[in-house]
């Protein structure tokens, strides 16, 4: 039951950072050619010739579809009003700010989907360990692997964050700028709260109290193994509660932070829900992936096909949670057409259609129709389809969190985008793993470890 | 015709009746009913009842109220008079989807979950004013009944069952007319 990450695997992840660091640096270098204005006239004058020929995009512009004409309308509106709220900006100057805003976006895409799925597993764990769950303990070296992640992940997210608008030029949060804030009076007015000051802090804060409950969770986790009384679960049972109440509230102020606030402009009440539905199954999904490898290998005989079943019911469960949270949101804002609410979602539709509907059908009519069978939840390679289909949905889910908002309609998946999912999933593979092998797989000294390995549903 | 003797074998103990049931299995008898005062877990594999297929039909009516939901929407707001309510477009049905997936989430969940309970009463012939199909009354209590059907072998099986560990047996004429 022990468990060493394979040299096969460590050089596969060593690779996979590589050909990522060279597709991020590639990207870098590719919107660095357009330094001035006149490179993206130029650029412009190209694509504009190219888009003649296009006739989707001529019947767009036209806008002879009722609803494309309704929606052109809101969207000239929205623009008018960040033209009238900013400083005054060519449209050369703004298409010269996506491009450069492309490289940068990609990277915090990439950090942080790898990042969501190990806080989405922390808290899957700490659920387990407050329900005093009887089916999991068997997984929960598997889940203690996977958090392991939690803490680089998130530096490595803050640090973008920060990075952006210290060493680059505002290229994901447009309210780090002075220069906007200087000309916007809503974000002068939200300006108590977002600044970078506190936002280093709160991040901080947030990133110190998840580290030390996935720190001492383990300690007590492995201190179990050689006890002979319960004191460590019961330490463990404790703090674990207590770390959901503090997990409830940081997550959803990291999902203000970290995600809405690249649009400093549009707020929505139920975001921090959404972010950890999103957050959650990409985690649920990531165990059960996990397991079925190390399954595979011969290393977890106490996992039997009743623990797969209840992740997959989990998958399914939560992409259905994740679906009603994004239909609530979406449905809302429809509804009412606020101009100042609308606009965040007008986006998307108008320049994001295959990405934004692509990973309504990803996300929730794949794992509705394909976990819905008993029978399937149980075969371990209907799991790992269903879960890298839900994985990569949710990758553009979060695309498309942060994309409409820094780079518009400039977006492509390309390689600084690719190059950074290899990157984060390169260094998260290496995490996971080599935390993996540092202890024997099966948390042996949990009170409940033998109706887990008895499990059966 | 049906053997018209039934011997009724009773037991106290849930999981004594399971290993009963695996007993009278081996020995290739055909068990043609057990009644319980609860659901007594893996009872059903044993005998080796084919699985239910419930679920299938409750899917089935799902994708009925589905329909019934997007065709009524259909026909009442986009076709037969698309008016103009509050600005919403009632151009095309795809277009005004979203004001209807309540009632189409509704209307699923309705038609699966009714249909599939009247469906159950309908297969396990459940009604009110049903006569109630109980051969003896202590089995919605605390005991447990086992009947099977006796094809001149009444001794064999009654040392059988009483190996079981069966506390009462009893060899009845059957009541056709009690079903």
């Amino acid at each position: 039951m022990e468990y060493k990450i394979s040299n096969r695997l460590r050089t596969g992840a060593i690779i996979m950072i590589v050909l990522g660091l060279l597709g991020v640096g590639y990207g870098f270098m590719d919107s660095h050619h357009y330094q001035t204005v006149d490179d993206v006239k130029e650029l412009l004058a190209g694509e504009h010739h190219d888009g003649h020929a296009d006739s989707a995009h001529a019947t767009n512009d036209h806008g002879d579809d009722q609803g494309v004409t309704a929606s052109h309308g809101e969207d000239s509106h929205a623009d008018e009003a960040h033209v009238d709220e900013g400083h005054q900006m060519s449209h050369e100057e703004h298409v010269l700010h996506q491009i450069h805003n492309r490289p940068w976006s990609a990277l915090y895409v990439g950090a942080f989907f790898f990042f969501m799925i190990a806080l989405g597993v922390l808290a899957f764990y700490a659920i387990q360990y407050a329900a005093q769950a009887g089916w999991s303990p068997v997984l929960f070296r598997v889940m203690e692997g996977i958090t392991a992640y939690v803490l680089p992940g998130a530096v490595i997210v803050l640090l973008i964050a920060v990075a952006s608008g210290t060493i680059g030029h505002y290229n994901i949060f447009v309210w780090m700028d002075p220069e906007v804030v200087e000309h916007d009076k809503l974000i002068q007015g939200k300006s108590g709260y977002l600044n970078i000051t506190w936002f280093v802090i709160r991040g901080i804060i947030f990133i110190s109290g998840w580290a030390l409950y996935r720190h001492f969770s383990r300690k007590f986790s492995l201190a179990q193994d050689q006890a002979d009384d319960n004191k460590n679960f019961k330490k463990n049972f404790r703090i674990s509660a207590a770390f959901l109440v503090f997990y409830i509230y940081t997550e959803s102020m990291m999902a203000w932070d970290w995600v809405m606030s690249v649009d400093p402009h549009w707020f929505s009440t139920l975001f921090g829900w959404y972010v950890f539905a999103s957050m959650f199954v990409s985690g649920i999904t990531v165990i059960a992936m996990i397991t079925i490898y190390l399954k595979s290998k011969g290393l977890l005989e106490f996992v039997n096909d009743s623990h797969i079943h209840d992740l997959a019911k989990f998958m399914f469960g939560i992409s259905i949670f994740w679906t009603y949270l994004w239909f609530s949101q979406f449905m809302l804002i429809w509804y009412s057409n606020i101009p100042e609410e609308v606009t965040y979602f007008v986006t998307r539709i108008e320049h994001y259609k295959l990405p934004f509907f692509g990973m309504l059908a990803m996300n929730f009519i794949f794992p509705l129709l394909l976990l819905m069978n008993s029978d399937y939840k149980r075969i371990n390679w209907f799991v790992i389809m269903a879960g890298i289909v839900i994985l990569c949905g949710h990758y553009l889910d979060v695309f498309n969190w942060i994309m409409p908002a820094t780079v518009v309609d400039r977006w492509f998946i390309g390689a600084p985008e690719i190059g950074a999912i290899l990157l984060f999933g390169g260094l998260f593979l290496l995490v996971v793993f080599t935390a993996l092998g540092k202890a024997p797989l099966l948390a042996k000294g949990n009170p409940f470890i033998k109706e887990s390995e008895h499990f059966h549903y | 015709m049906e053997a018209s003797k039934v011997i009724h074998a009773i037991y106290t103990d849930d999981d004594v009746l399971m290993s009963a049931v695996k007993k009278v299995k081996a020995e290739k008898h055909h068990i043609e009913e057990i009644y319980t005062p609860f659901p007594v877990h893996g009872l059903d594999k044993a005998m080796g009842l084919a699985p239910t297929r419930i679920a299938i039909t409750s899917f089935m009516y799902g994708c009925v109220g589905l329909t019934v939901a997007i065709v009524m929407m259909n026909f009442i707001m986009i076709k037969d008079w698309p008016q103009d309510i509050g600005g919403k477009p009632s151009f095309s049905y795809l277009e005004n989807m979203p004001a209807f997936v309540p009632i189409m989430f509704e209307l699923t969940v309705f038609f699966a979950a009714h249909l599939m309970v009247i469906t159950f009463y309908l297969r396990s012939r459940m009604w009110p004013f049903k006569k109630a199909e109980n051969p003896d009354p202590r089995t919605t209590d605390d005991h447990f009944l086992m009947e099977i059907a006796v094809h001149n072998n009444e001794s064999e099986l009654a040392s059988l069952l009483k190996e079981t560990g069966a506390v009462e047996i009893n060899i009845v004429d059957k009541d056709e007319d009690a079903h």
